[in-house]
């Protein structure tokens, strides 16, 4: 074991600060520090993308990186996309198409559809298929998941535009 | 009579799990936290059979933070091995400790336990754990290991865990008098089940009340906790068994595993809550696998397609143990127990035999042998289709069970109580537009592609109810759940169920059941479930059964309180019982809508009692009832595939499924799609892309999400779902199950479009999954 180091970062808008040892994993110390358990773990090894959150605006596996190398970088986590109650459209649209069953996917792959509707925000069925490839779901056979981003799609793009 | 508010049943709502899931608010075991909880790292075996000599934990105990370092000697007083009977005749129970003690039989089964005040500290101190492992040879063969030893299990002197044949009709007579007879040996290969959570189990003793109360990622807790009464020597009263928010199970979470025994038998040694978290590796190496059987198989037909006889041997390797509760047969049994399929089968033999090896033992998984019946039987009337030059659907429609000869016993003894499967074939040829799929595949050919249009029809029993048990001989209840309603002083209702989720959406489609039998509204229904402690006994979510057999008795137990509601409603209207309807929380006089009562001011009245209520009458308002469906139902389905082989990369590309099924009155759409569709994907997977590899020494060699291949978005094809919405005429709602059924019918239609591209160059496929490489082997010797 090595000493602690403080790491500082901000999570949905607010800021942390928490003292961890150097190897702890960045989804460890959102879990376990910061008692954000809304990102999930599936693997550990960089391929479920269950694990994923937005760092400094972009997807990224918070199982493939440390702690310390957040310092200072935005977070964005599941628990930050509804307001006051209210569901993102995003997450709106994955209720009404089905897009989840066990829900244990759902953060990874909310996270990552947002960063696809960020970068692409009118994509065709098949960018949203190899978009959220990044994410394994066994559960719903993506049916779901590519009907909910599409609706989604189609709600974000107006309201962006007013 | 009585309206309710039926409309419920059927709608396609969106579910009430979902507001908590898709915020981050859902709790699985890993988010569960406890005070002062110290976490679990097992040591695991690197090698697939060997002697476990001299364990060292000094150097563990050593390390900050660890609090204990134990083995199965320090178990052994606290919890009795795990042992799966079965009344079956020839069957081998296997013992399984909690921890491994002498030998060990798979790579990553545990032999030491690490308990530390942080999983990190716990897994470093692991490393630190000195074994010495004496190698034995790997038993890896399922058919050498048949025949001659070593054996698996040295004291049962052979590796045939359990041999069972059932035989009907004169089979060797009408393989004498078949015009044709097709054969072939089919090998579909071992499966592993990747929920997305891992395993894991939170275990807290209570010092002051001595109870135990155990979270685990189970889909069967009821089952859990009758057992560990039995193996940790607790009364069962003082057990209670969680199933939180779990993050899928497809039957690999119906096992009780060694890790559940060993956390709660730690929990009572240090008197503290121990915590383990199961990661991926784990999971591949230890949780239980599906499939792996290599089947010979022979059909019979006559010279119109008519089948005379089937008879098949099949070969199934369970790996190392018998699990508990469902033992090694649930997967070899089923499969020659549905192998005669929707079809009239006069004359059948098939045999099997399950055979131990040094690989992670076997489990139910979606489906449980009937992927591979239907990929066995289904691809030998293709075959014999094609050499009588008859289309696949026509030599099906020749064979099926007609519904006029429902109920109908097939060849394997199981009972169809209706038998719609042509009417799902000629739906499931609509929605694909056969005939003009055909003619799609004559011009690719012309212009020298390979399309294919592989067809597969099947049938399961689902809602199992107690005439036969979920697993043939396992001395455990599988045909009974129990729901109990209850409606509260401020007239909502819960409704509490031992079944568990996994995913499917039962807080809302139970919710669907009672509220809408209930005549209450939507929202004013709470289901809860997965909780010992909470409901109605019962043994958890497994083989399509939760919505025909929870799903009865929560129909029963709404009745019930229906009921009761309006014979107090009568009284507080001055009316009578039977000239009340009920709708949306609302008890009104039929004719004089402002005569009403609120379920509210009924359930107050119910509790309140005295003048409230009518003389002599019980005060309350719940019920409970168990409902057992007895013999089940048939759930049946075609599926069509289309696919077109790219041979330049050896891939095959899906372009198109389509299915029509039977699940009986369907509950709600929305669901019954989405079990469909994600069944789908998991035979997409086993047809294509799913193989757990074991090498020669018995070393896993798919350890790894990138190694062990599920499928990704991009690996699915445009899919058409309809319901036939045929109620069962035998079950309590008129409901079957349909959690199974996708991942039953795609293997075997994935295949049949394949060698239907390929028949051209005359490759027929008998070996799933197709991955590119056996593709290209396949092309290589045309
Ligand atoms: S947990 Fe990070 S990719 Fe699987
Ligand atoms: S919803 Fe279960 S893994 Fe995606």
């Amino acid at each position: 074991m090595s000493e602690p180091v403080t790491v500082r970062l901000t999570v949905n808008g607010v800021a942390h600060e928490g003292r961890c040892e150097p190897r702890k994993l960045l989804v460890d110390f959102i879990r376990e520090d910061l008692g954000l358990t809304g990102t999930h773990v599936g693997c550990e090894h960089g391929i479920c993308g269950a694990c994923t959150v937005l760092i400094n605006g972009e997807a990224a596996r918070s199982c493939l990186m440390l702690a310390v190398q957040a310092n200072g970088a935005e977070i964005a986590t599941v628990e930050g996309l509804a307001t006051g109650g209210t569901l993102h459209p995003l997450q709106e649209a994955f209720r009404e198409h089905h897009g989840l069953q066990c829900g244990f996917c759902t953060p990874g792959m909310l996270m990552t559809a947002l960063d696809l509707l960020r970068v692409n925000p009118q994509p065709t069925e098949a960018e949203i298929r190899e978009g959220i490839s990044a994410v394994l779901c066994r559960c719903t056979g993506y049916h779901g998941i590519v009907k909910a981003v599409e609706a989604a799609a189609k709600v974000l793009v107006p309201a962006k535009r007013v | 009579m009585i309206s309710r508010s039926p409309s419920l049943i059927g709608a396609r709502v969106t579910r009430v799990e979902d507001a908590r899931l898709l915020t981050g608010r859902g709790r699985y075991v890993a988010d569960l936290d406890a005070p002062g909880a110290v976490h679990v790292a097992f040591v695991r075996s690197p090698h697939a059979a060997a002697h476990v000599g001299r364990i060292d934990v000094t150097r563990a105990l050593a390390e900050p933070g660890v609090v204990a370092c134990l083995t199965a000697a320090d178990l052994a007083p606290l919890a009795r091995p795990i042992r799966a009977e079965s009344r079956t005749r020839g069957y081998r129970a296997t013992d399984l400790g909690a921890l491994a003690s002498g030998v060990v039989r798979h790579q990553g089964e545990a032999v030491a336990a690490v308990v530390a005040e942080s999983r990190y500290v716990a897994e470093d101190a692991a490393d630190l754990v000195g074994v010495d492992w004496e190698p034995l040879p790997a038993v890896t063969d399922p058919r050498a290991a048949a025949a001659a030893g070593p054996f698996v299990h040295a004291d049962l002197g052979t590796n045939v865990i359990l041999e069972r044949e059932f035989r009907t009709g004169e089979v060797e007579p009408a393989f004498r008098a078949a015009t044709l007879v097709v054969a072939d040996r089919f090998r579909f290969h071992r499966h592993a089940a990747i929920a997305m959570e891992n395993r894991a189990c939170l275990a807290a003793w209570d010092t002051g009340r001595g109870d135990l109360t155990l979270h685990s990622t189970t889909q069967i807790p009821g089952m859990i906790r009758d057992a560990l009464a039995d193996i940790l020597d607790l009364p069962g009263h003082r057990i209670r068994v969680v199933a939180p928010d779990v993050g899928g199970g497809f039957g690999m979470k119906t096992i009780l595993y060694p890790e559940e025994v060993a956390v709660a038998a730690i929990a009572r040694r240090l008197g503290r809550p121990v915590k383990w978290i199961g990661d991926r590796r784990e999971d591949l190496l230890t949780s239980s696998q599906a499939w792996d059987e290599q089947v010979d198989a022979e059909l019979a037909v006559d010279g119109v397609g008519h089948i005379l006889g089937l008879r098949a041997t099949v070969l199934c390797d369970v790996g190392a143990y018998s699990m508990y509760p469902w033992t090694a047969s649930i997967e070899a049994v089923q499969v020659i127990s549905f192998l005669p399929g929707p079809y009239r089968v006069p004359a059948y033999r098939g045999a099997v035999q399950a055979v131990a090896t040094n690989k992670a033992p076997m489990g139910p998984y979606r489906g449980v042998g009937r992927p591979v019946s239907a990929f066995v039987v289904e691809g030998l009337l293709d075959r014999a289709a094609r050499r009588l030059q008859l289309d696949p659907g026509e030599i099906r429609r020749r064979n099926f069970v007609r519904p006029d000869e429902a109920p109908y016993r097939s060849a394997s003894g199981v009972v169809w109580d209706t038998a719609t499967f042509a009417e799902c074939l000629e739906r499931a040829c609509r929605i694909a537009d056969y005939e003009g799929l055909r003619r799609q595949q004559q011009e690719a050919r012309a212009a020298g592609r390979s399309f294919g249009i592989g067809i597969a029809s099947y049938v399961e029993l689902t809602g199992v109810g107690s005439a036969i048990p979920a697993s043939p001989g396992a001395d455990i209840s599988t045909g009974t759940e129990g729901a109990t309603v209850r409606v509260d002083a401020s007239g909502t209702v819960t409704a509490t169920f031992a079944i568990a989720s996994q995913g499917q959406g039962h807080e809302t489609t139970l919710a669907q059941v009672v509220a809408g039998t209930l005549g209450a509204r939507l929202g004013d229904v709470r289901v809860v479930h997965g909780d010992t402690a909470a409901g109605p006994i019962g043994s958890g979510t497994y083989a399509s059964r939760t919505a025909v057999i929870a799903g009865g008795a929560a129909v029963r137990a709404a009745e019930a309180v229906r009921d009761k509601a309006l014979v107090i409603a009568a009284h507080l209207l001055e009316a009578s019982a039977s000239d009340l309807d009920v709708a949306d929380g609302v008890i009104s006089v039929r004719g004089a809508g402002d005569r009403r009562v609120t379920l509210r001011e009924v359930a107050r009245a119910a509790y309140a009692a005295g003048r409230r209520l009518p003389h002599g009458l019980e005060p309350g308002l719940e019920a409970t009832r168990y409902y057992d469906p007895y013999f089940g139902t048939a759930s049946g389905a075609t599926h069509i595939a289309v696919v077109e082989i790219d041979r330049a990369v050896a891939a095959v590309r899906l372009h198109r499924y389509v299915i029509a099924e039977d699940c009986g009155r369907v509950i709600n759409p929305l669901v019954v799609e989405g079990q469909t569709i994600g069944g789908l994907a998991q035979g997409v997977g086993a047809a294509l892309l799913e193989e757990v590899v074991y090498d020669g020494g018995g070393q896993l060699l798919t350890g790894t999400l990138l190694d062990y291949l599920v499928p990704m978005a991009t690996d699915m094809p445009p899919i058409t779902v309809e319901h036939l919405d045929r109620p069962s005429p035998s079950t309590l709602g008129g409901f079957r199950g349909v959690g199974e059924g996708g991942t039953i019918g795609a293997p075997a239609a994935i295949a049949n479009a394949v060698s239907d591209a390929l028949a051209p160059l005359g490759i027929e496929i008998t070996e799933l999954p197709i991955t590119p490489e056996r593709l290209f082997q396949l092309l290589a010797v045309c």
